[in-house]
C-alpha cells in the first residue's frame, strides 16, 4: 500500500503541505477564499514538526494494526477497502477522542467546525496526495515500501 | 572569363566514367555520348573531361594543361614554369570551332620534367610536392592563369558550355584513353568561368563531383594545416586534396581513405568486431576534420584507375555496371546503357562503400 | 553606525488582495525581509535587505509578491548611472572592495547575438534528426596528425596508440564550481547529472568530497593556485586533471571563498583550517613562466602514469592566442578558455566587469592561430563564459570549439536567480551556501533531474540545428565557419572572428 514518507533532510519547514491540505479540505477549493473564509474551521491532515535544525511533515501512518480503529467506540474509524487508508466517518463520530489518545503518532486532531476526529485520509480520490504534489523540494514521497 | 572568386561553387549535377581495366585505349566519343544523355542535369555553364593514357609519347613527363586570359599571363606562366621545369615540348591544345562555344581563353599544354638541379636543391621534398607547389603558385599568384591538370600521361579538358559541346570543342573523339571521366555542371551562381568547371585536377588526381559538401568550411581549414590552399572555392578541390593527403602523403590505402571520408555512424562501428571497431574509431577520432558531410557522388580518377564513392547516407545517385573488363559509373543508368546496352552486371552504389576500377598492369599511385 | 548612504536595491510589493498570511515567505527568506506580527496577525515586508532572489515570490502559493527595482530614481544621467553612484556610496561607507558574484552584468556586446546560422536549401538537403542518425559524440584529448596501421589477415589493424580521450555524448560539460563556493548537494547533483548524461563535471578548486567518489569517472579535478585538496589519490581518482591558471570572471587573481562558507566539511575537503578565508594566490607560485607550466603538466602526467588528459584553463586576455599556443606546446591535451562573461562565487566587481575579453573572439583567434601553426590536433579547445543556450553552443562549435563548459547555465537550471549575492553565503536556493538550514533547499534528486533535462533539451536543439545545416556529425561543424554569418559587426570584428557578413554567399 502506498503511504506518504517524509525526508527530513529535504524539508524546508515552509508548510506549503499544510496549506495545500487545507485548500483540499475547504468547500471552495480556492486558496484565497479558503484562507479568508474557512481558515479557522479546517484542520489540515498534515502538520509540520520543527526542532532546532530539523523539520518534517507528519500525518497519519495508516497503520497496518491501527489502534484508532480498535479504540473507536462507534466504528466511525475504519479502513477504506480500496485504498487501504484509515478514514473517519464523520456521520458516525461522536467526538469521544479515544482515537486521539491512543494514536502513537499523534496524528489525529480535534475538528474545529464539528466535534469529530480529523486526520489524513490520503486525499481519497486523488492519484497523488496534494501535500506530496505541492512540496517544492520533493521532501514528501508517496510510495509502497 | 573571371568568376567571382568569393562565391562558392555548388557542385552539380551529372557525372560519368568509363574505364578499361585491361588498359585498352578507346576514343572519347563514347564518354561524350554518355554525358550527353544527361543533358538536362546541366545548365550549360560548365562541362569537362579527364582522360588517362592520352599522351603515350610523353608518358614520363608532366603534362601541364594551362588556361590563360591573355598573353601576358602566358608569358608569366612560361617564365615561372621554366624555373622549375625543363619544357621538352609545348603547343596549344587543339580545338575545333563550334557554334556553341563562343568565347574561350588561351589553352596551352606543356610536357615537362622537373630540373635535376631543382631536385637537388629541394632534396627534402618529393617531386610531386614540388609540382604541387608550382601549381598552387600559378593558380593563386599569376593573374589570369590557371592549371587545369598536372599529371603524367593524362589531361583535363574543361570549360564553359554543355559537356558534349566541350568534348567536341576539344576534339576528344580524336584522343584515346583507357579511363575517361566526364562532368556536366549546374552552377547556381551565374558567371561562368572556365577554371571553375569540373574535373578538378592535381597531379594524377582528377575529381568530378555531384552534390554539396556541408563540411566544406572545416575540410578547407583542415587541409590548410597540411599546406593545401584552396583557391577555387569548390568542393571538388577539397575532395582532390583530401585524397592526395590521405593516400599519397599519409600512405593510407583506398579502403582506409574511404573510411575517413565516408566514415560509418558510431552505432554501426560499435557493432563491429573489436579490431575493426578500434580501427574505425581511431580513424574517426584522428581524421574528424576530413569527414565529408553532405550529399556527394564522386568519381576520382588516377593513374591506377578510378573510384566511385557515395556519401554514407546515399543522398546522390550513382549507378555502376561491368561488361567484360569495362567498368562504367554514372549518375544515371541511362548514361551507361547509351554506350553499353547490355552489361554483365548493373547495380546502385552503396553509401560509403567505394566502387573500385583497377588497371591490371599499371604502376599505380593509389594502392587500392 | 548605520550606513545612511546605502539604500535598498529592490522594493518588495505584497498584493493585499492575494496575501493569505500563510507565512511561507517569512520562513523562506534568509535575509529577514518578511516578518509576521502575531499581535496584528499580519505579514509585512522590509525591503531594505532584499537581494532580488525571488525565493518568496516563487514559493508564495497565491503569487501575491512582486519584486521591483528600487524606486529611488536619480536625475537622468547617462554617465553617472544609478549603479555607479550606489557603488561609491557603498565604498564611502565601508572603505572596502566592491564584491559580487556570478558573471559580468555590464552591457558589452554579446557576440553570439551578432552571429547567425545557416540552413540548407535546394542545393543541399537538410537532415531530419528525428528520423536519421545525428551524431554529437565528441572526443577531447591529444590526437596525432596521421594514423599508423598494419596489414593483417586481408584487413588492416591500427598501430597508433591514441592518448586517452574523454568521450562526451554531448559537447557540453559542467564548468568548474568549487565545493565551498557551492553546497555539497549542488556539487553532487552536477557530478551525478554529468555521469547520467555521459559527459563530465569539473570539481573546481575545492577538492573532491567523498560523496562524489562514485562519479569520479566523470569528474575533471582542478589543480589551482591554492592546491586545495590536491594529493596523489585526488589526481588519480578522476578522469582528467585541469591546471587552473585563471578564470574569466577575474583574470589575474585567484579564487576567493569567504570564511563564513568554510565549514567543517569544506575545511576537510580543502585541507585548510575551518572558518578561515580561502584565498588562492594570484599566480601558481611554481609557474612564473611557460616552461614552469610544462614542468607541472608533466609532473601531473608522471603521477597519473600518462593515463589521463591534462587540461590547462586560462582566462581570455589580450594575447590569449600566444598563451594558448604556448600551453599546447607545453604539453596540454586540452586548453580551456574562460571569457569576459564567466561567472564566479565571489570576485571584486571592478575586475569581474572590466578584465578579460569576450570568449568568441578569443576562441576565433586561438583556433586560427593553432591551425596556422599546424598544431590544432594536439589539444582540444573547450570554451566557457556566459553560454546561455544551445544556439550559443552551436555557434561556438562552428567557430572552432570542441566543447563548451556551462557554469551559470547549470546553476540557473538548479534554481539560481542570479541575485549576485553568492559571496554572502546566504543563497536562498541552497546552492551557494554552506548553512545547513539553507542547503536542505536543494534536493539533489530534483537538481540532478533538472540538469539532465537541460542537457537533454539542448542536445535535441543542437541536433535540429545541425540537421538544418545538412550535417549529421558534429565533427563536420567544428571549425566550419562557413555556417556562420555576422550581423551588425564591424569589418575588423568580422576579420578577427573569421566569418563573413550576412548577405555574402558561400
Amino acid at each position: 500500500m502506498k503511504r506518504i514518507y517524509a525526508r527530513e533532510e529535504y524539508c524546508l519547514g515552509c508548510r506549503l503541505c499544510e496549506i495545500n491540505c487545507l485548500v483540499k479540505r475547504s468547500k471552495s477549493r480556492k486558496i484565497i477564499k479558503a484562507f479568508r473564509k474557512e481558515r479557522d474551521s479546517i484542520v489540515p491532515g498534515i502538520q509540520v514538526e520543527e526542532g532546532e535544525r530539523v523539520s518534517f511533515a507528519l500525518q497519519c501512518r495508516h497503520c497496518v494494526d491501527a489502534p484508532c480503529i480498535e479504540a473507536c467506540i462507534t466504528g466511525a474509524m475504519h479502513r477504506d477497502s480500496e485504498s487501504g487508508a484509515i478514514v473517519c466517518d464523520e456521520e458516525r463520530c461522536v467526538g469521544c477522542w479515544s482515537c486521539i489518545m491512543v494514536c502513537p503518532a499523534g496524528a489525529v486532531r480535534r475538528g474545529r467546525e464539528r466535534r469529530v476526529a480529523s486526520k489524513c485520509d490520503l486525499c481519497m480520490g486523488e492519484s497523488t496526495p496534494v501535500c506530496v504534489e505541492g512540496c517544492p523540494n520533493e521532501a514528501l514521497i508517496y510510495e509502497d515500501r | 572569363m573571371f568568376q567571382l572568386r568569393d562565391e562558392k561553387d555548388m557542385g552539380g549535377c551529372a557525372i560519368s566514367g568509363i574505364m578499361s581495366e585491361e588498359g585498352t585505349r578507346f576514343s572519347g566519343a563514347d564518354i561524350i555520348r554518355s554525358i550527353a544523355v544527361m543533358h538536362e542535369r546541366s545548365n550549360g555553364l560548365g562541362g569537362g573531361f579527364a582522360a588517362y593514357g592520352v599522351y603515350p609519347e610523353h608518358a614520363d613527363r608532366y603534362a601541364l594543361h594551362i588556361m590563360c586570359d591573355h598573353d601576358r599571363g602566358v608569358e608569366a606562366t612560361r617564365e615561372y614554369l621554366e624555373a622549375t621545369f625543363r619544357i621538352v615540348h609545348d603547343e596549344p591544345i587543339p580545338t575545333r570551332q563550334i557554334e556553341e562555344i563562343r568565347s574561350r581563353p588561351i589553352l596551352h599544354r606543356y610536357f615537362a620534367e622537373v630540373r635535376p638541379e631543382i631536385k637537388e636543391r629541394f632534396y627534402d621534398e618529393t617531386e610531386e610536392d614540388m609540382v604541387v607547389r608550382v601549381v598552387m603558385h600559378v593558380n593563386a599568384d599569376i593573374e589570369g592563369a590557371f592549371v587545369m591538370s598536372s599529371g603524367k600521361n593524362m589531361g583535363v579538358f574543361k570549360g564553359v558550355g554543355y559537356p558534349e559541346n566541350i568534348g567536341t570543342f576539344f576534339r576528344l573523339d580524336e584522343y584515346e584513353a583507357h579511363t575517361w571521366l566526364a562532368h556536366g555542371r549546374f552552377p547556381t551562381n551565374t558567371t561562368g568561368w572556365w577554371g571553375g568547371a569540373h574535373p578538378f585536377g592535381l597531379l594524377d588526381w582528377a575529381v568530378v563531383h555531384n552534390g554539396e559538401i556541408s563540411s566544406y568550411g572545416i575540410n578547407r581549414r583542415y587541409l590548410a594545416n597540411f599546406g593545401y590552399h584552396c583557391v577555387l572555392r569548390t568542393d571538388t578541390e577539397v575532395i582532390a586534396y583530401l585524397f592526395d593527403l590521405l593516400m599519397r602523403k599519409h600512405g593510407l590505402p583506398l579502403e582506409l581513405a574511404c573510411k575517413v571520408l565516408a566514415a560509418r555512424f558510431w552505432s554501426q562501428i560499435e557493432r563491429g568486431d573489436p579490431e575493426s571497431r578500434e580501427l574505425e574509431r581511431t580513424l574517426r577520432i584522428i581524421y574528424g576534420g576530413a569527414l565529408l558531410n553532405g550529399p556527394f557522388s564522386v568519381l576520382v580518377g588516377h593513374s591506377g584507375g578510378m573510384i566511385g564513392l557515395n556519401d554514407r547516407t546515399k543522398l546522390r545517385p550513382m549507378c555502376a555496371a561491368r561488361s567484360g573488363d569495362m567498368l562504367y559509373i554514372a549518375s544515371e543508368e541511362a548514361a551507361i546503357r547509351e554506350v553499353c546496352p547490355s552489361p554483365d552486371r548493373v547495380w546502385m552504389a552503396e553509401g560509403g562503400v567505394p566502387i573500385v576500377g583497377k588497371l591490371r598492369h599499371a604502376e599505380a599511385t593509389a594502392d587500392a | 553606525m548605520r550606513k545612511w548612504l546605502v539604500q535598498p536595491d529592490f522594493v518588495v510589493e505584497r498584493d493585499p488582495e492575494r496575501c493569505i498570511q500563510c507565512q511561507v515567505c517569512v520562513r523562506q527568506c534568509a535575509n529577514d525581509v518578511h516578518s509576521y506580527d502575531p499581535e496584528d496577525e499580519l505579514v509585512s515586508s522590509d525591503s531594505a535587505t532584499c537581494v532580488g532572489c525571488h525565493r518568496c515570490a516563487t514559493l508564495c502559493p497565491t503569487g501575491a509578491i512582486s519584486i521591483r527595482e528600487a524606486e529611488l530614481e536619480f536625475h537622468p544621467n547617462a554617465n553617472w548611472t544609478a549603479w555607479t553612484i550606489r557603488n561609491i556610496y557603498k565604498q564611502a561607507e565601508s572603505g572596502g572592495v566592491l564584491l559580487t558574484g556570478m558573471g559580468n552584468d555590464r552591457p558589452y556586446v554579446n557576440y553570439w547575438d551578432r552571429m547567425v546560422l545557416n540552413a540548407s536549401q535546394v542545393t543541399n538537403p537538410s537532415i531530419d534528426p528525428l528520423r536519421e542518425p545525428m551524431e554529437l559524440v565528441t572526443y577531447l584529448g591529444r590526437k596525432p596528425d596521421q594514423i599508423e596501421f598494419d596489414r593483417s589477415n586481408g584487413g588492416y589493424s591500427v598501430k597508433t596508440e591514441l592518448a586517452t580521450q574523454l568521450e562526451l555524448q554531448i559537447p557540453v560539460m559542467f564548468s568548474a564550481m568549487s565545493y565551498g563556493s557551492i553546497s555539497l548537494n549542488a556539487s553532487v547533483a552536477l557530478a551525478r547529472a554529468a555521469a547520467e548524461a555521459g559527459t563530465f563535471a569539473n570539481s573546481g578548486e575545492g577538492g573532491l568530497h567523498r560523496d562524489i567518489y562514485p562519479y569520479s569517472k566523470n569528474m575533471i579535478v582542478q589543480v589551482a593556485s591554492g592546491r586545495f585538496g590536491v594529493d596523489v589519490e585526488y589526481l588519480n581518482r578522476a578522469a582528467a586533471v585541469e591546471i587552473k591558471i585563471g578564470q574569466g570572471a577575474k583574470p589575474g587573481i585567484g579564487g576567493h571563498l569567504p570564511a563564513q562558507k568554510v565549514d567543517r566539511a569544506v575545511s576537510e575537503t580543502r585541507m585548510i583550517p575551518e572558518g578561515t578565508d580561502a584565498l588562492s594566490p594570484a599566480p601558481h607560485h611554481d609557474i612564473y613562466s611557460i616552461e614552469d607550466l610544462r614542468q607541472l603538466i608533466f609532473a601531473i602526467k608522471e603521477v597519473t602514469h600518462y593515463e589521463k588528459p591534462v587540461s590547462v584553463k586560462i582566462s581570455a586576455v589580450h594575447n590569449v592566442a600566444a598563451i594558448a599556443s604556448g600551453c599546447v606546446r607545453a604539453g596540454a591535451d586540452i586548453v580551456a578558455m574562460d571569457g569576459l562573461l564567466g561567472g564566479t562565487g565571489a570576485a571584486p566587481t571592478m575586475i569581474r566587469n572590466n578584465v578579460g575579453i569576450p570568449i568568441a573572439v578569443a576562441l576565433a583567434a586561438v583556433d586560427s592561430r593553432l591551425r596556422e601553426e599546424g598544431i590544432r590536433n594536439r589539444a582540444s579547445l573547450v570554451v566557457a563564459g556566459g553560454f546561455r543556450s544551445s544556439a550559443d553552443i552551436v555557434k561556438a562549435i562552428a567557430l572552432g570549439a570542441d566543447a563548451v563548459y556551462i557554469g551559470t547555465g547549470a546553476l540557473v537550471a538548479m534554481g539560481c536567480h542570479l541575485c549576485q549575492k553568492c559571496y554572502t553565503g546566504k543563497c536562498n536556493w541552497g546552492i551557494a551556501t554552506q548553512d545547513p538550514y539553507l542547503t536542505k533547499r536543494l534536493n539533489p534528486d530534483v537538481a540532478t533531474r533538472r540538469l539532465g533535462n537541460l542537457l537533454r533539451g539542448w542536445a535535441l536543439e543542437i541536433k535540429e540545428m545541425l540537421g538544418g545545416m545538412g550535417i549529421n556529425a558534429i565533427e563536420s561543424l567544428r571549425g566550419n565557419r562557413e555556417h556562420l554569418r555576422g550581423v551588425g559587426l564591424s569589418e575588423s570584428e568580422l576579420e578577427v572572428l573569421g566569418i563573413k557578413p550576412a548577405g555574402v554567399g558561400a
